[in-house]
């Protein structure tokens, strides 16, 4: 990190603010909705993965949990902004709670990654069997597979009868990923992201010098199923309807395919893997020659064989030695590390 | 008496499908240390091969036992030479790349098979017991997986393959220092495993239609079991496979099969915080 705070925040708010600008022109803002959405998903698995070392495999529990969790609130209540904070609230406390399960049992890697990815399939099942009149919360009915329509979208604080859609929607998405960029930048740069980021490398070193390294690893898991809840409630108001699918595994496997090529150990990286490959999603979508599964399948493949480092760090490493600068960028070797983890 | 008779064939037949749905990723995983998680494709794959093949006049019988191991191991030999040796000792990236190599599977299948669902019929009849009726392939089912696991004990016990198998497992530079060579083992090894996995893709592919997503109804579960089974191959295959079958069976007849699905799942969540290490990393310590 060789620019000073202030200067990465400046350097970020003005790209931004020109992307915010000109993509619309470019694409059209009910696509860019889902990318930036999309995105902000991406972010949440790069904080905890790239820089927490934790492999989660049903980071699309917790999107989905802030979907439904939205969905039904909003339903109850009729109004946006309560629905909008407890669609961040119940997936960091749902995740703290199997987070502090984990990791005070002090189970790693592949356990890790099953464990969690057997929570992911419990949620699909159980809200795939809701279907029946019985299922009911408050005035919300879950529905089964064909989950549940019709709720309150996204309104002015206090006014619900003048909805936020369309164009206005993008922006709101589009400055909320900036603040969340910025907040995750901030959490990175502090001594619990430095820290964090110890516990990466060397999870035993961290633990003798006295950090309490399960306490910390679950704070790191709920701020990450934090942000995957407010995606997942963006999603729900941008599709209007929130379906079992949101817990899938597939869903699951995009997260990490987007973290791995878009870069691990980058905040960056898993943003622009998720919007880009989001969008090569929807371009093969308007194609029916090669099957779309296919192609998502063979860049995984290709990138875990060829450029394990991801889009990002590839790309930054090339700058560098292009203008020959010598900036130091997180190594092949820490990335690595980090997968192993 | 009638009915008890039903649920011990059921559980049985519960247990007996685990272990078939697991036998293939336990020899891949426990003791290549390779997480496939193409290994329900590998399944699917199989139970396609078999289909291809009746449909082509084979035998129904000889198309599952012979000709679906053999296809699948095939494809499994390709994709070891292609992506998987370059990637031994990562486990992460492994995960990861086999992750990929299910979707193209996926999305190949569905190409050439299209999406839609086909299947055949079970070869053996149903009979009755009493009030209720029996489909006559549990049976089927339940024998095989015996036979697969006395077999999968002879091999790795009794022959000289199974012991330099076991040798290049635990240490390969002392295999490759006796003369053989492990890169040709991992490949076999990972062949038998492929071959495994097709061959309980084709034994349950009469019950089961089939679609090109299917493997994805196997996949969490042969995974729970061989990491709840800890790493002991044979024994904590049986171990796991029968205190989730018995698990889901009982939680099935009790309330609903739903239930029974989410209590195993909840079962392997307990199972793995209780013992990280797996079963056999507790009990039966250092047996096959």
């Amino acid at each position: 990190m060789g620019r000073s705070a202030s200067q990465d925040v400046l350097i970020t708010l003005v790209v931004s603010a020109v992307l915010i600008w000109v993509m619309p022109l470019l694409i059209s803002t009910y696509t860019l909705t889902v990318l930036v959405i999309y995105g902000m998903l991406g972010l949440s698995l790069g904080l905890i993965w790239g820089f927490g070392g934790i492999l989660c495999f049903g980071q699309a529990a917790f999107f989905g949990l802030g979907a439904y969790t939205y969905a039904i609130a909003a339903i109850n209540i009729g109004e946006s902004t309560v629905p909008m904070i407890l669609a961040v609230l119940v997936p960091a406390v749902f995740a703290a709670l199997l987070g502090a399960m984990m990791f005070y049992g002090r189970l790693t890697d592949v356990y890790l990654g099953v464990i969690t990815l057997v929570v992911t399939l419990i949620l699909f099942k159980f809200m795939n069997s809701t279907a029946g009149p019985q299922y009911v919360i408050g005035k919300a009915r879950l529905g089964g597979f064909n989950g549940i329509p019709g709720f309150q979208t996204l309104n002015v604080p206090g006014d619900p009868d003048t909805y936020i859609w369309g164009d206005p929607y993008f922006y709101v998405c589009a400055i909320a990923l900036v603040i969340v960029f910025l907040l995750v930048t901030w959490l990175l740069r502090s001594s619990f992201g430095r820290i964090a980021v110890g516990i990466r490398e060397n999870e035993v070193r961290m633990g003798l010098m006295g950090y309490d390294v399960a306490a910390r690893k679950t704070v790191l898991f709920a701020t990450g199923a934090a942000i995957a809840g407010l995606a997942g409630a963006m999603f729900a108001n941008w599709g209007e309807i929130v379906t079992p699918t949101l817990f899938s595994l597939g869903q699951s496997a995009e997260i990490i395919i987007w973290c791995i090529v878009g870069g691990l150990g980058t905040r960056l990286g898993p943003i622009v893997g998720a919007a880009g490959l989001a969008y090569l999603k929807f371009m093969l979508g308007q194609q029916s020659m090669v099957d779309n599964t296919l192609i998502t399948g063979l860049i995984l493949v290709l990138f875990v064989l060829f450029l394990p480092r991801g889009l990002v760090p590839a790309i930054a490493s090339l700058l560098s030695s292009i203008f020959g600068r010598t900036k130091r960028r997180p190594n092949a070797r820490r990335t690595r590390r980090a997968r192993h983890g | 008496m009638d009915l008890s008779f039903v649920i011990l064939i059921e559980m049985l037949y519960a247990v007996a499908s685990l272990v078939l749905i697991s036998a293939g990723l336990a020899v891949v995983f426990g003791m290549m240390k390779v997480i496939n998680l193409a290994h329900g494709e590998f399944m699917m794959m199989g139970g396609y091969a078999t289909i291809t093949a009746v449909s082509l006049g084979v035998n129904v019988f000889v198309a599952m036992l012979v000709i679906a191991p053999l296809v699948v191991g095939l494809i499994g030999l390709i994709v070891e030479r292609l992506v998987i040796r370059h990637l031994y000792g990562r486990l992460v990236d492994t995960m990861l790349a086999t992750w990929g190599l299910s979707l193209v599977f996926i999305g190949l299948a569905t190409m050439i098979f299209g999406n839609t669902t086909t299947g055949i019929s079970t070869p053996i009849p149903g009979f009755a017991v009493g009030g209720y009726q029996i489909n006559g392939y549990n049976f089927f089912i339940i024998i095989v997986s015996i036979v697969l696991v006395i077999a999968m004990y002879a091999v790795l016990r009794g022959t000289r393959a199974g012991l330099i198998a076991r040798g290049t497992m635990q240490r390969s530079d002392m295999a490759a220092a006796l003369g053989y060579s492990p890169d040709r083992i991992y490949m076999m090894t990972f062949f038998c495993g492929s071959a495994l996995s097709g061959l309980a893709g084709a034994v349950l592919a009469p019950l089961v239609g089939l679609v090109p997503t299917s493997g994805g109804a196997y996949i969490a579960k042969a995974f729970i079991t061989v990491i709840a089974g800890g790493p002991s191959l044979i024994a904590g295959l049986v171990s796991s496979a029968t205190s989730f079958g018995l698990v889901s069976q009982i939680f099935t007849f009790a309330i609903s099969p739903v239930i029974g699905e989410v209590a195993l799942l909840i079962a392997a969540v307990i199972l793995l915080r209780m013992m990280p290490q797996g079963i056999t990393g507790r009990f039966f310590k250092g047996k096959m």
